[in-house]
């Protein structure tokens, strides 16, 4: 005979729905009642069987369009409009195909342009080096220590400036990737702020008017400089980012 | 509804069509039947669909497929074809009585569809829930507007009735 107060919780047990302290107690007591690990056997049983029976119904393929219609009837979202019902879809066909290809025109020059996807590859490749321990390959404050570094990891030279007495203290480099090729991260840092500035040669050399965007909450600039691109990107208002830019370019 | 709302429902429940078939399915023990309140389900759903805040959108629609279900029940009951359910009356009295196991491994899926048809409705929806939805306790408890110790002692007594009809069923045959 199981102990009856144990009984449902040793299923809960095999369900996985008791706590961690609750199943050692079960895990113990099972050890020592040969009734109770009868039932938890028979219940597995059970569940082995029912699982292996496919026993459960699909959706007639039919039901999902049925479905559809009868809660789009009900709503009355296209027969809301006289143009809607079939009655006009002959009349209206060629209104219908013209709206077809009107919202095509839309949705094609709504997709991002490659200035979009550039500024949404920056803002990640930020958010990601703030996650665990990715943010600095070779920590330092000194600009003669960071810049060396990157000597035989990229080809090209970055500008590394201290600008501790402007009030962004940098604490280091790193290796990062974007726009299809390895690029110099320098991080700054104000007060709590991290600052990514992320730097790399300008392939085609032209001159480039800064952009700023805010982009998920964090605020972007990018600009051009001497046949090198410059993208900074923190959580820091746009204001002292501004600050920050201008204090680079001097 | 405008027609971005619509898209949204759509998007949100029209993924659990199969979970609410088979509920339904099971229910109702009729392809038919179970089609019907289905469509009759996603249309209360649409109606209720302001009040939907998020969240476990499977358990918002099966608890109303659940009581379409039953809605669907009581009227054919009306017409006498379903039992009636008395928690007590369906007690099974030793609880050590589990499903032998030489006979679970007998049954067919023939024995165990049949097994779990005879099952008192609150039991086979419960049982359904857990073992074919793999929903949790907590879930099943949304979907049935019950507390979770109800739902422990239903499951507990669905599987010990159902190993019974199962023994009943393996005795016969032999």
């Amino acid at each position: 005979m199981a102990c009856p107060e144990k009984s449902d919780l040793i299923e809960a047990y095999a369900d996985g729905e008791l706590d961690l302290g609750s199943s050692l107690e079960i895990e113990r007591h099972l050890a020592d009642c040969k009734d109770c690990a009868a039932v938890l056997e028979g219940h597995r049983a059970l569940r082995s069987a029912l699982g292996t029976a496919s026993l459960y119904h699909d959706a007639p393929a039919q039901l999902s369009s049925r479905v559809r219609a009868a809660v789009r009837k009900q709503e009355k979202v296209f027969a809301a409009s006289p143009f809607f019902g079939w009655r006009w879809l002959a009349v209206a066909a060629p209104v219908i195909s013209l709206v077809i290809l009107g919202w095509s025109l839309v949705t094609v020059s709504r997709m991002p342009s490659s200035e979009d996807l550039l500024n949404q590859e920056i803002v990640s490749a930020h958010v990601r080096s703030l996650m665990a321990a990715h943010l600095t390959d070779f920590p330092s404050s000194d600009q003669h220590t960071v810049k060396p570094a990157f000597n035989g990891r990229i080809d090209f030279s970055p500008e590394v400036k201290d600008l501790a007495s402007e009030g962004f203290a940098l604490i280091g480099g790193r290796l990062d990737y974007l726009d299809r090729r390895p690029v110099a991260a320098l991080i700054y840092q104000r007060r709590k702020h991290l600052i990514n500035l992320f730097i790399y040669p300008a392939e085609d050399g032209a001159g480039e008017r800064a952009v700023e965007t805010s982009l998920r909450g964090y605020n972007l600039i990018r600009w051009t400089r001497a046949g090198m691109r410059y993208a900074a990107v923190s959580d820091l208002n746009l204001v002292e980012l501004r600050s920050f830019q201008q204090a680079l370019q001097e | 509804m405008d027609p971005a709302e619509l898209k949204r429902f759509e998007r949100t429940f029209l993924p659990h069509m199969s979970a609410a078939y088979n509920l339904a399915r099971w229910l109702t023990r009729s392809d038919q039947d179970a089609q019907d309140v289905v469509q009759e389900a996603y249309l209360r759903a649409v109606r209720f669909f302001g009040g939907f805040r998020g969240g476990n959108s499977k358990a918002w629609l099966l608890s109303i497929v659940r009581n379409a279900g039953y809605t669907w029940l009581q009227r054919s009951q009306a017409h006498g074809t379903t039992v009636s359910f008395d928690e007590q009356l369906h007690d099974v009295e030793d609880r050590s009585q589990g499903p032998e196991m030489e006979l679970l491994q007998r049954a067919t899926r023939q024995d165990l569809l049949a097994a779990l048809e005879a099952l008192p409705v609150e039991f086979r929806e419960t049982l359904v829930l857990r073992e074919l939805e793999g929903l949790s306790y907590k879930e099943i408890a949304e979907v049935g507007g019950l507390p979770i110790g109800t739902v422990m002692s239903r499951l507990a007594r669905a599987r010990r009735i159902l190993g019974q009809v199962l023994s009943e069923r393996g005795t016969k045959e032999d």
